[in-house]
């Protein structure tokens, strides 16, 4: 079964809208869809099943044994992070610049450094009969995402078609989200902002291995660039959606337009069986 | 010296359009810098005439010698990023660069070499100094990159004499966010009325308050959805923010976009004064 990312460089091109809309659409079968947004996660607020289930996720932070600790400083010397600064009579721990390595606690010659845990965010998992939906939400003023989308990424079960809603740009939080997923979609905008963010996303599922095609949103604005730049490089554009006033108010309000007119459920079928044409194809 | 940065939380609202017009209002009075490392695009309107380039190089990266390995598998059972294949070769894309590989292999067959992770840019334009930045794709150390910008902008702007820094933010409230936030005097927060423009302009704000950032709001489109638009102005006035302007859902700003020049130099009265009127509430929160 098909584990299909939706990506992009730039943000608020329409990720979410084409992951909720495609989820919607494949209805007649089992779907889960995953929001990997977590730094600003927003398909809850489109697909509003009830929350059955709210799992902490945790990332590994050191603590320091006072009694055996001979303030040598190794720790502070070997972590690549700066999390640790160690003074005459005692060891600061900076554990939001910690990502959670071990160096310290393996490498401390007293053995005086143990693991807790510490809370960067939340899982929370939304069940219906059709669709199994789940997204990550980072705590505000936390840094570092990649450990809790990695954590939402575990919750994939096999031998369903998953949907992932990945964060904007190209970067670590991104390539969490897009590696070892099966097909990305990048969804842009026919502007000189969307083809430049748009070469550099695929840049990155180039460095992935990952097959890709696109989805242009907003087709009647800008310039046709983008289109260009597709067909120079062999990319397919899968789907246009128009700018239209009425499908932006139904985005503002948080009404998936699948469930509103007949014509986009088809075109996000559509959208379905043109991904699993090309997947294959490009397999 | 004063330091704005402009954020959303949510991306695509508008927030490269508002710097590069507030910028061109200033008459190269502030020294600008695109804090979006991994899909800067506001030197796609302001349109360097000459870029100085320099190396980034954020973190470093794990070799291991085979000749000298003898596969006892230890680094592959200490690393927690998966970084390590049954090969022994270190995947770049996942090693975050701790060096606890390097510690702990008893035949020192692992070396540490520093990665560039992007490049940096000076660049001049009509408009003044922008300072702007490229992460390596895939690459880690985002709100490293961000920090050594902002800093650099700090310091061009004391040699020429300018009096404020403005940061196009990027989007999130992660790593790269916190870091353009660091030392900031005010923040502007660009929404929009759509439900998840007000989630996340909410958790973007929080992340404001948290760093003791004063933070004002400027909703974009706000004619899209009038009702939504009152729904910020509830939560504004409830957390006692000030919203500092509105502008309505215009083709003009795409047309500027695909133009590649700042909204203000499309000469559209309504807009323009505007958008002054904000760079003037922007200013004067400044102090």
């Amino acid at each position: 079964m098909i584990n299909l990312v939706v990506a992009s460089g730039k943000g608020g091109t329409g990720k979410t809208t084409v992951s909720v809309n495609l989820a919607l659409a494949l209805s007649e079968q089992k779907i889960q869809l995953l929001d990997c947004d977590v730094e600003e996660p927003n398909v809850h607020l489109f697909i509003k099943n009830k929350i059955k289930e709210s799992i902490p996720v945790s990332i590994p932070v050191p603590s320091i044994c006072m009694a055996t600790c001979s303030f040598c400083g190794y720790c502070a010397e070997v972590c690549a992070f700066n999390a640790l600064a160690v003074l005459a009579d005692q060891v600061l721990i900076y554990s939001e610049l910690c990502h959670g390595c071990g160096s310290c606690s393996y490498l401390c010659p007293e053995k005086a450094i143990t693991e807790e845990n510490r809370t960067i965010g939340t899982i929370e998992k939304a069940y219906s009969d059709s669709l199994y939906f789940a997204y990550g939400c980072l705590n505000p003023c936390e840094a570092m995402s990649p450990p809790l989308i990695n954590a939402v990424k575990k919750m994939v079960v096999p031998e369903v078609v998953t949907i992932i809603d990945a964060p904007p740009g190209t970067s670590c939080p991104a390539i969490a989200a897009v590696k070892g997923c099966d097909y990305c979609l990048l969804v842009t905008e026919p502007t000189p902002f969307g083809l430049h963010d748009l070469k550099l996303a695929y840049l990155m599922v180039c460095e992935l291995g990952i097959p890709a095609g696109v989805v242009i949103n907003r087709s009647n604005y800008g310039n046709n660039e983008v289109s260009g730049f597709c067909s120079d490089h062999n990319i397919p554009v899968l789907m246009e959606i128009p700018f239209d006033y009425h499908l932006a108010r139904l985005y503002a309000r948080g009404e998936p337009v699948v469930l509103h007119a007949p014509e986009w459920l088809n075109s996000f079928r559509n959208l379905y069986q043109a991904i699993i044409k090309d997947w294959k194809g490009q397999k | 010296m004063k330091t704005i940065t402009v954020i959303s939380g949510k991306g695509g609202t508008g927030k490269t359009s508002l710097v590069a017009s507030f910028v061109a209002l200033s008459g190269g009075e502030v020294v600008s810098v695109d804090g979006d490392v991994d899909a800067a695009n506001l030197s796609l309107l302001l349109k360097p005439f000459s870029t100085k380039e320099y190396k980034f190089s954020g973190s470093k990266e794990a070799f291991i010698d085979t000749e000298k390995c003898n596969r006892c598998d230890l680094c592959r059972e200490l690393c927690r990023f998966d970084a390590i294949t049954e090969g022994y070769c270190v995947e770049t894309i996942s090693c975050e660069g701790c060096s606890l590989c390097y510690y702990a292999c008893p035949r020192e067959a692992v070396k540490m070499e520093s990665r560039q992770s992007g490049n940096w840019y000076i660049s001049q334009t009509n408009y003044g100094t922008l300072i702007h930045a490229r992460l390596g794709i895939a690459e880690d150390n985002s709100g490293k990159l961000v920090t050594l910008i902002s800093k650099k902008a700090r310091e061009l702007a004391g040699k020429e004499n300018k009096d404020l820094v403005i940061i196009d933010g990027p989007p999130g409230i992660g790593c790269p966010v916190i870091a353009a936030l660091a030392g900031v005097d005010v923040a502007l927060v660009v929404t929009e009325p759509t439900l998840s423009g007000i989630h996340d302009m909410a958790r973007v704000l929080a992340v404001c308050k948290h760093f003791g950032v004063p933070a004002l709001v400027c909703i974009n489109r706000y004619d899209l959805d009038e009702g939504l638009s009152e729904d910020i102005d509830t939560f504004c006035c409830k957390n006692d923010i000030s919203i500092i302007g509105k502008l309505p859902l215009d083709n003009i700003f795409v047309k500027a976009v695909v133009s590649g020049i700042p909204v203000t130099e499309y000469g559209n009265k309504r807009i323009n004064k505007m958008i002054a009127t904000i760079w003037q509430k922007l200013l004067d929160a400044c102090g």
